[in-house]
This record gives structure tokens, C-alpha cells and sequence, in this order.
């Protein structure tokens, strides 16, 4: 069963705790700086945002890397940046409709969301469940669930 | 370890900015943030400075715990000698602010000196520098930011500003930050106008590392996570209503100050309470609440989002205040509408937007008010003085004063200097609300007595931060006292007092301790630092602060007499509620306190007591 990270904006209050989870993960540090995934604030609609790579099936990074070094994990559906084949030609960031893959000056290579190998620290870290780990096919269950308690307006005997 | 181990200095007067090892030995001593910059203020200034002058130095501070995974872990301080009160000044933020400095690798910034003219610190990383800040000056916190944001096309930046209030002399200007998160207490924004420093924006990307154990943090941030989540205060309460969930609360137990303090309950608290901010306006059928929001780290998120009603008489021709932005806490709810009588929801959200955007505490001003307002209704004061109609309940006042304050504008310069000079000057001292120069928040000791002297012994004038015994004599936490008498309130003050200068000295927030005791944060603390954090340890750093504090204040020239409650609390006694009839207990509970203290019967630490920690 493939698994995606599922986003829901409206439970998320903006702590940051995900993007600290992710640069530990990935740099061993506490560097939001660093984190794949991001937080955007709209403060006037008093909204939060998080945001990251959604693993797309044909992904456009994948296609536009000049050196197969965006490859797909196996196990997780992942696509995954390989650094010691990236040369950091940037032509991913171009290619990704999203923005989710950049490029990191420190180390020279791209950076992307590889969903930590199966068990992504940003969903385990979210206090409050903006960001889960589900299964793929059915990402929408929960607010599908949510509508059909809405159903049930009919009084009973 | 946790502590960047980095200072920042920055001389103003000469322009320069230098980085220096942090003192760790002073850290084992004073942990971080509080502690360790009252100590770095106590070495090197003089306590009987001008809080004014060039001479007064300006510290932004943070924690260990400040920039990690631990929860609530993105408080920062700003510490200095307070121009409202004369005292030492420490005023706690949270937001994005501190997280940043200590991710750009500095524990601390020690301001010095004073500029020839307006600037703000630029830092990125180990890179300081000071820049012209005169196309900024006469602008608001909110312009500040955006503008500084744009000139540096980096919109991860974060600022901390001073809006007008703070270049105008407001005596309780506040240091605004992430546009409406503030160091918001005793003048800390007054003390960087009066050295032209106008802002400080940071851009870190080096990151927090060097965890002592990082295994066992992440086991003890966790749970403690879950200890929080756990909760009913901090795990339902807190994020669903906000500090808010106590306006009916606090009104039921008779201890809400109303119409300055005249009376401990208020008739339209309802309107103004958390239930009302979650209820469909009438006028276009949303809430004034959009949502709650969190600050770097924290899993409570208590933080409000509010939108008024932009049909609203007091935005109508204001488009800038239409949008959403930061909703009233329960402190800044109180201080603009119990205290003046208003009950005006939607005006009391837009005062409270006046005051984050010009950067001035809710509190005092608030409180200041309804000086003015019970002056108004004495005839002490006239509308041709004033410059308004100001009768208690008039939300058309409160919101024309809070503009004529901040911009320095007729009365307002007046109100800027806060209540007790200002009824002092027109002859009327008593109706001050204020202990050491500032005004006491939200909870009225005649109906809750330990606050009584958590207002009378704060160190930084009236405050409910310091020792909040409202969380045992009201919710029960840790243990349920009775908030009506003063008995063993001396021992619980202090040790509230002590454990909160521990909290507030790791860089996690004080709204932790509804569930949280020193021993939920000693284990996180000791696998972030070296040094063996114990619980006995922290009671006993914090122990130390307090008397470090109470010495500064002592050699700026306080003494015993300004551990004392306004008359009006210790006179005339609560009109309704379960207090009726009671006045504040203060004169017995002070004598106790000096001793469980250790203090002499003049409130001076004796030399034993000194010895013991180390002072």
C-alpha cells in the first residue's frame, strides 16, 4: 500500500514544529532554513499553509534531470534525490510546477521532500494533525467522513 | 549544548556591532534568557541609571531551549532598566522573533550607547551591521516590518520594531515583533527609541545543533508534548477560547477589575469574553474569531486571529484594519474593557490592533484609561482638557486616546506617562492601579489574594507573569487554595516566582506551567545542556534570579514601601461576588513573604540567604 503526506491547512497553526522535525531529519539541526517542507503565513486571511513535494507520479523533476539522479523509491513511491549523481544544474527547479525541489548553495545539489524512507518526521512532529501520512488512494476518507456525518440531518423515530 | 555560546554587541554610539563568547560560567549559574541577561545588566551597568539615558544598555535575550523541538520553545526577552517603573525591566515574547536570533548562532544582543540617528541591526548569520532607519522613523511596527522586508527582498526575515509609541516616549512602549506578538511590558520600547534604534531584523539559517543528547531530548520533548495535549487547560482550553476562557470565569469569582477597579464585576464581560469572540455577528454573520495560532514551537496555540466587522463604526474609513491580524487575549480584553467599562468587542479588537501596531502594552494604557475615565466622571478632568467626552464605558474615547498616545498627539502625552504620574500631577495619587509605577493586570486581589502579592513583590512592577497563583487559587493547578483567604499564600508566591524565572530563563513559555511543572522541564533541559539540570537545581536558578533581581532594585533605590497594593485595594472592599466585603490582605501576607524569603523585615536578603546562592 503506497502512503502519501496529506495536508490539511485548516488545522494547522503555524508552530513550525514540522520544519524543525525535517532539518534534524535531513542536517541534524534545528534549521527551518534547511526543511523541505514550509509553512506559509497568509496573515491578513489569518490563514497557515503547509506545503511540500506531493511525490507526483509523472513527476517533472524526475523527467527534466539531465543525470537520472531523481530516481523513485521502490518502497514509498519517493522520488528521490540521489546527491552523489546530482550536479546541482537546477534544471528540477525549473521543471517542478510546484517549487517544491531547490537547490541548496551549501552543498551544491537539489533538495526534495523523500518522505524519510517511509516514516516522515514532519506527520509524526504536526501536534495537531494538519500533516498525516495515509494511504494514498484514499487521501480524501477523512473529510469524505466528515461530509457524511453532515448527512444525517433526518430526525429519528 | 543548547546555548549558541555567541553575544552579540552592539555599540550604538559607535556604531559598531562585535561578537563575543557567551559567559558559561554565568549560565550554569542563571541558565539563559532572564537569568543570564539580568546578570550580564547587573555586571555592567549602574542600577541608579537613567533608564533613558545612553548609559542604560538594552538586552535581547534568549534560552536554551529557544530554537528547538521543545514545545513553546521560541520565547525571547527584552531586559533593561524599565522607564515606567524604575526597576528592573524584563518583558517575554513569543512569535518567530527568538527563534530566528538564536538560529542566526546568537544567544544574546547587548544594545549599548545611543545613535546620532535612527537605525536598525541588520543581522544575517555571523554578519551585523547598523542601518539608516530615518525613512523609518514615524512609521509603525507593521510599515517597519514590511519595509524592511522588501528592502532586503527576503520575506523569511524577522522583526522586532518599535512602532511610534516607542519613539515618542511612551512610558509603556513595547517591542512589537512578527507584527503582533510583544515584549510588551514596563517600557522596554521607550528604552530603544530613547537610543534611536529603531528595529532589529535577523535572517538565520545556521541553525540550532550541538544537543547534548539528542535521543533522550527527543524522548523528553515528546513527552512532555503529550503531557501538554494531555491537559485540559493546554491541551482544550487554551486553544480553543485563548487566555479569553477566563473573562466569564474570572468576572464569576468577583475578582474582575472594573471601571478602575472601582467595582470586581463587570455587566458586559459576556460581551467581551472568548464565547462572544467564537459567536456570528449580527451585523454580517461571521465571528470575530478566525482562528487560533501558534508561535515558534508551541503545540498549545492559544494565539488569537481575529477579523472585525469592517461595518464597524471604528473601521468603516480604515481599510488597513480589515484584514485579519492578532485578537485579544484575555490581560489586553480586560485592561481596554473591564477597566474603562467597555463592552464594544469589535472596538476593543481594533484598540488592541492600535497598540500592536504602534507598539504600546494593552495593559497600562488600558488601565491608564480608566484613571482618566474615573477622573472624567470626578470632574477632576474636563472634555476641553482631554480633548474628548471621556466617560467610563465610551469605546469613542478609548480608540481616539489610544491614537492621540501612541502619535504623541494633545492628551495623549499626558497618558503616556501611565497612571501614577499622571494622577499624580492632578492631584489624585490614589486612583492609580499601579504597584512600583505599573498597573496591575486582569485579576483583582481583593477577590483572589495571592495576587495581591504577586503584584506587590514582582520585581518588575504589577504583574501577573511573575507568580500566576491564579492557576492554584482558580483552576486547581497544582493544588486547588482558596483564593478569598491569605493563608500559605506567602510560600506559594515565592515558589511560583521561582519556578516562573526558571521557565522564563529556559526559552519555553510560561502558559506551559497550567501543566508543566519544573520537573516536566528539567529532563528537557538536561539532555539539551551540559550541566546536570535537576528540578532542585532549576527552583534553585530560579531562587537565585529572583534575588538578583530584588538586589537590583534595591541599589536603584527602592525599598520595602514600594512592595505595597494601590489604597483602593487595601479600603474599600469588593462590592459583589463571593468577595463582598473583602479588602486585600496584603500588610499580612508581606511580612511572611520577607521571611519564607529569607529576607530581612525591610525586604533585604540577608547575607546567609545572599551566600546560599551564590550572590
Amino acid at each position: 500500500m503506497q502512503k502519501s503526506l496529506h495536508i490539511d491547512p485548516n488545522k494547522c497553526t503555524g508552530c513550525l514544529q514540522c520544519e524543525m522535525a525535517c532539518s534534524y531529519e535531513n542536517y541534524g539541526a534545528f534549521n527551518i532554513s534547511k526543511s523541505r517542507i514550509k509553512v506559509f503565513n497568509f496573515e491578513s486571511a489569518g490563514r497557515k499553509v503547509p506545503y511540500t513535494c506531493t511525490q507526483c507520479a509523472e513527476a517533472w523533476c524526475l523527467h527534466a534531470c539531465p543525470v537520472d539522479a531523481i530516481r523513485i523509491d521502490a518502497a514509498t513511491g519517493a522520488k528521490v534525490v540521489f546527491e552523489n549523481t546530482c550536479v546541482g544544474c537546477k534544471v528540477c527547479t525549473i521543471a517542478c510546477p510546484f517549487g517544491t525541489i531547490n537547490y541548496v548553495a551549501d552543498s551544491g545539489k537539489v533538495q526534495k521532500c523523500d518522505l524519510c524512507g517511509g516514516q516522515p518526521a514532519c506527520a509524526d512532529a504536526c501536534p495537531t494533525g494538519a500533516i498525516t501520512y495515509v494511504e494514498s488512494d484514499w487521501t480524501g476518507l477523512g473529510k469524505m467522513r466528515q461530509w457524511a456525518e453532515k448527512t444525517d440531518t433526518q430526525p429519528r423515530a | 549544548m543548547a546555548w549558541a555560546k555567541k553575544i552579540l554587541r552592539v555599540n550604538l554610539t559607535k556604531g559598531t556591532c562585535a561578537s563575543e563568547p557567551l559567559n558559561m560560567e554565568w549560565a550554569q549559574q542563571y541558565l539563559g534568557q532572564r537569568g543570564l541577561a539580568t546578570k550580564y545588566l547587573v555586571a555592567e551597568t549602574d542600577p541608579k541609571v537613567d533608564p533613558l539615558s545612553p548609559e542604560n544598555k538594552l538586552i535581547m535575550t534568549t534560552g536554551p531551549l529557544t530554537g528547538t523541538m521543545a514545545s513553546t520553545g521560541g520565547r525571547y526577552s527584552v531586559v533593561t532598566k524599565g522607564p515606567l517603573t524604575g526597576a528592573i525591566a524584563c518583558s517575554n515574547s513569543g512569535g518567530y522573533f527568538g527563534a530566528e536570533m538564536k538560529m542566526a548562532g546568537w544567544d544574546m544582543i547587548i544594545f549599548e550607547g545611543k545613535s546620532k540617528k535612527p537605525v536598525y541591526l541588520w543581522v544575517e548569520n555571523d554578519k551585523a551591521e547598523l542601518r539608516d532607519a530615518s525613512h523609518l522613523w514615524g512609521t509603525t511596527t507593521w510599515h517597519t516590518e514590511e519595509t524592511i522586508k522588501q528592502a532586503h527582498q527576503d520575506p523569511q526575515i524577522r522583526v522586532a520594531s518599535i512602532g511610534r509609541a516607542g519613539e515618542n516616549g511612551v512610558l509603556y512602549a513595547c517591542v512589537v515583533n512578527d507584527l503582533h506578538r510583544a515584549a510588551g511590558r514596563s517600557g522596554v520600547g521607550a528604552v530603544m527609541g530613547s537610543k534611536n534604534l529603531k528595529a532589529v531584523a535577523l535572517r538565520g539559517t545556521v541553525g540550532v545543533s550541538g544537543i547534548r543528547d539528542f535521543k533522550a531530548f527527543l524522548q523528553a520533548t515528546t513527552a512532555a508534548k503529550k503531557v501538554l495535549a494531555d491537559n485540559a487547560v493546554t491541551g482544550q482550553g487554551l486553544p480553543k477560547f485563548g487566555t479569553q476562557v477566563l473573562m466569564n470565569v474570572i468576572n464569576e469569582v468577583g475578582a474582575l477589575p472594573t471601571r478602575n477597579a472601582q467595582d470586581v464585576q463587570f455587566e458586559g464581560a459576556r460581551k467581551i469574553s472568548a464565547e462572544a469572540m467564537h459567536e456570528k455577528r449580527p451585523t454580517d454573520g461571521k465571528a470575530n474569531l478566525i482562528t487560533n495560532s501558534a508561535c515558534f514551537g508551541c503545540t498549545i496555540a492559544c494565539g488569537r486571529v481575529s477579523q472585525v466587522d469592517k461595518t464597524h463604526w471604528s473601521v468603516v474609513n480604515s481599510p488597513k484594519y480589515w484584514g485579519a491580524t492578532g485578537g485579544l487575549e484575555y490581560e489586553n480584553a480586560w485592561s481596554l474593557g473591564a477597566a474603562n467599562g467597555v463592552d464594544d468587542l469589535e472596538a476593543l479588537t481594533v484598540a488592541n490592533m492600535i497598540c500592536n501596531e504602534d507598539g504600546m502594552d494593552p495593559i497600562t494604557f488600558g488601565a491608564t484609561i480608566g484613571a482618566v475615565m474615573e477622573m472624567f466622571q470626578m470632574g477632576v478632568l474636563k472634555k476641553e482638557q482631554i480633548g474628548v467626552e471621556a466617560p467610563f464605558g465610551s469605546a469613542q474615547a478609548l480608540l481616539e486616546l489610544a491614537h492621540m498616545t501612541a502619535e504623541g498627539r494633545g492628551f495623549g502625552k499626558e497618558i503616556a506617562l501611565g497612571s501614577a504620574r499622571l494622577t499624580k500631577k492632578y492631584g489624585h495619587p490614589e486612583l492609580s492601579m499601579t504597584v512600583k509605577g505599573q498597573e496591575f493586570p486582569a485579576y483583582d486581589p481583593r477577590g483572589i489574594q495571592g495576587m495581591g502579592l504577586t503584584y506587590a513583590t514582582s520585581n518588575r512592577g504589577a504583574c501577573h507573569l511573575r507568580s500566576y497563583t491564579v492557576a492554584s487559587e482558580i483552576l486547581g493547578v497544582p493544588v486547588k487554595t482558596d483564593p478569598l483567604s491569605t493563608e500559605g499564600k506567602p510560600d506559594l508566591v515565592k515558589a511560583f516566582q521561582d519556578a516562573t524565572a526558571a521557565f522564563d530563563s529556559s526559552g519555553t513559555c510560561i502558559f506551559t506551567t497550567f501543566a508543566w511543572t519544573l520537573g516536566d522541564l528539567a529532563p528537557q533541559l538536561d539532555a539539551a545542556c551540559e550541566g546536570g539540570w535537576t528540578l532542585e537545581r532549576l527552583a534553585e536558578v530560579g531562587e537565585r534570579i529572583w534575588n538578583m533581581e530584588r538586589q537590583y532594585n534595591l541599589a536603584a533605590g527602592l525599598t520595602a514601601k514600594d512592595d505595597d497594593l494601590p489604597k483602593r485595594l487595601k479600603t474599600e472592599p469588593a462590592k459583589s461576588g463571593p468577595a463582598k466585603g473583602l479588602v486585600s490582605g496584603i500588610d499580612k501576607m508581606i511580612p511572611e513573604y520577607y521571611k519564607v524569603r529569607g529576607w530581612t523585615a525591610e525586604g533585604v536578603p540577608t547575607k546567609d540567604t545572599a551566600k546560599r546562592l551564590g550572590l
